[in-house]
């Protein structure tokens, strides 16, 4: 079936799609049908221009050098910290932490603040959804501290039942850390709601951004999260940059995660003294040229739109979901498109994830097959792994018929 | 191309139609293993004696790679020695990594699975099966290095 590409207001994916220099590549003799950008997005010529730039003309380290070079590359990182937390609505440009991505983060997030402040009886509240990146680190921060893990459920639909909020949400839970974005369901939690509900018991909210950030418009001081994480590579920006937002308060009592240079203050035979927020958590070289490439993907993204980014996704998104089911694929996710984002997750005849991420291969597509990192989500539907297709920005109808049309050849195959 | 090599005819058939998947309730080595990336499962059973393989079958879950690698492994190793079925699992290892080009001679139809080595992910399918017998047959190798035949 084809159809014509209808435009969105203000997204040109034609124009999109030119300014991807991969996405002109060839596998095989096909052309290129990226569609894995929940694993990492594909990266816009402005943000590769961004990096080579920082090396070729500014390349210093930040925060030492008496000389130009080193304060331009200081103003180039400490520019890109300024526009990453203008991105996300904080106001004060210190509350943006720069790592390697939400892995990281949220690894500092639970031995900084988890390790200091939880104590026996306390509770960890998680859902069913998180990524593996969003539960292991509480496991260790629950480990060392006593405090316990408790897991809000996924309905049939693919949403969390919050109906046991009230159950699981008590006195006793001092941290509840939930995706803002399924990376295999592709759910959109309310964040905002349960930011109240934890703020209700006096519990601190963590939001996993990685699949919330790059697709939607977010404003932290609107969700009112305690923790944001932020991964670059999945929003258009270099592998190894994004970082967390946290509210001041909290990264002034919590603890560094990473000690080395730069993260203190002084330096004493039997302790230190921690640098002033953000260098306290920033110990050793940064991702400097990453970070100044993310602010050219932050640019990038602020010159789409960020509405119009969510609109064509929740088209493509929307689009694939009713060609899948036409096809007779199961679905697993909602399938209202107002409640999710681009990533799709199913299960194609009986046709097994890796057979068919294989044969899909072979016609240029490339998809994801696996359990995603969600080994929960993989139990409560009850299947060893699924194929992921995820859509962004330059996406078009036009790769969700290709890829409907190489499941028909998966099926001869296996059929 | 690679398709045609690594879902040859004879990986579709010994997928769908997998040799030895049975049970052997009183087999007297039994192993299971998964493969947690993709789930795949196998669980091997074997009736030896004096160090010989006498029958070998398999049941699980899985892509085509892992349960056809699994049911022409059953074909393969049957009335060998543990001594020959080692070398034998060597050797499929071998082809698998791409460090031995194959002789169909010794090989038979587990040269199907060569077309693999293009997809390093999935060579993991491939040896889970030869993985679980290994392990099924561990004790009794060491039996049968004990034994006063």
């Amino acid at each position: 079936m084809a159809v014509t590409e209808r435009r969105t207001a203000g997204l040109d994916v034609e124009r999109v799609r030119a300014d991807f220099p991969i996405l002109s590549r060839t596998v095989g003799d096909r052309p290129l049908v990226y569609l894995d950008s929940a694993a990492t997005s594909q990266k816009p010529r402005r943000v590769l221009d961004a990096e080579r730039d920082f090396y070729e003309r500014h390349n210093a380290n930040v925060h030492r050098g008496i000389y130009m070079l080193s304060e331009e590359a200081t103003e180039l990182y400490e520019g890109a910290r300024a526009k990453i937390a203008g991105f996300i609505g904080a106001t004060d440009a210190n509350t943006v932490i720069f790592n390697r991505g939400t892995t990281e983060s949220i690894n500092a997030i639970a031995h900084g603040w988890g390790r200091k402040f939880l104590k026996e009886g306390d509770e960890i509240l998680l859902t069913d959804m998180e990524h593996h990146s969003n539960i292991v680190p509480w496991q260790l921060a629950a480990k060392a501290t006593g405090a316990t893990l408790r897991y809000i459920s996924i309905t049939d639909e693919g949403l969390l039942d919050l109906s046991e909020l009230g159950s699981l949400l008590t006195e006793k839970t001092k941290v509840f850390a939930v995706t803002g974005g399924s990376n295999s369901l592709g759910t959109f939690p309310p964040v905002r709601q349960l930011a109240d509900a934890a703020h209700a018991v006096g519990a601190l909210l963590v939001v996993d951004g990685a699949q919330l950030v790059p697709h939607l418009p977010v404003d932290v001081a609107e969700l009112d999260c305690d923790f944001l994480t932020i991964s670059g590579h999945k929003m258009l920006g270099p592998t190894a940059s994004g970082g967390f937002y946290a509210k001041r308060e909290l990264l002034e009592e919590m603890d560094p995660f990473i000690g080395g240079g730069h993260m203190i203050h002084e330096v004493f035979r039997e302790y230190s003294t921690w640098n002033e927020v953000p260098g306290k958590f920033e110990g050793g070289t940064m991702n400097i040229a990453q970070e100044v490439g993310l602010a050219a993907a932050v640019d990038y993204l602020e010159g789409l739109g960020m509405d119009e980014v969510r609109a064509h996704e929740e088209e493509v998104a929307g689009y694939a979901l009713e060609r899948l089911l036409g096809a007779g694929a199961r679905i697993f996710g909602p399938t209202d498109t107002s409640v999710r984002g681009g990533a799709v997750s199913f299960w194609y005849k009986e046709v097994h994830p890796h057979d068919l991420a294989t044969i899909l291969n072979e016609e240029g597509i490339a998809v994801r097959a696996g359990h995603h990192c969600n080994q929960l989500v993989m139990r409560r539907f009850g299947v060893p792994a699924t194929t992921r297709a995820s859509f962004y920005v330059y996406n078009t109808k036009h790769e969700v018929d290709a890829l409907i049309e190489a499941l028909g050849k998966a099926e001869s195959v296996f059929g | 191309m690679a398709l045609d090599e690594i879902y040859k005819e004879v990986i579709l058939d010994h997928y769908k139609n997998p040799r030895n998947k049975r049970e052997i309730p009183d087999a007297e080595l039994t192993c299971s293993k998964n493969n947690p990336l993709c789930g795949d499962e196998i669980t091997v059973y074997v009736q030896a004696d004096g160090g010989k393989v006498l029958d070998v079958s398999f049941v699980g879950q899985g892509c085509s790679i892992s349960q056809s690698s699994a049911s022409m492994m059953t074909e393969s190793v049957s009335g060998k020695t543990v001594e020959e079925v080692g070398e034998l699992s060597t050797s499929v290892r071998g082809m698998l990594s791409g460090e031995i080009e194959p002789d169909e001679d010794e090989f038979g139809e587990l040269v199907a699975l060569k077309g693999v080595v293009k997809y390093p992910i999935r060579v993991k399918c491939a040896v889970l099966a030869w993985d679980v017998l290994q392990e099924a047959l561990a004790g009794e190798g060491a039996a049968a290095g004990t034994s006063p035949h």
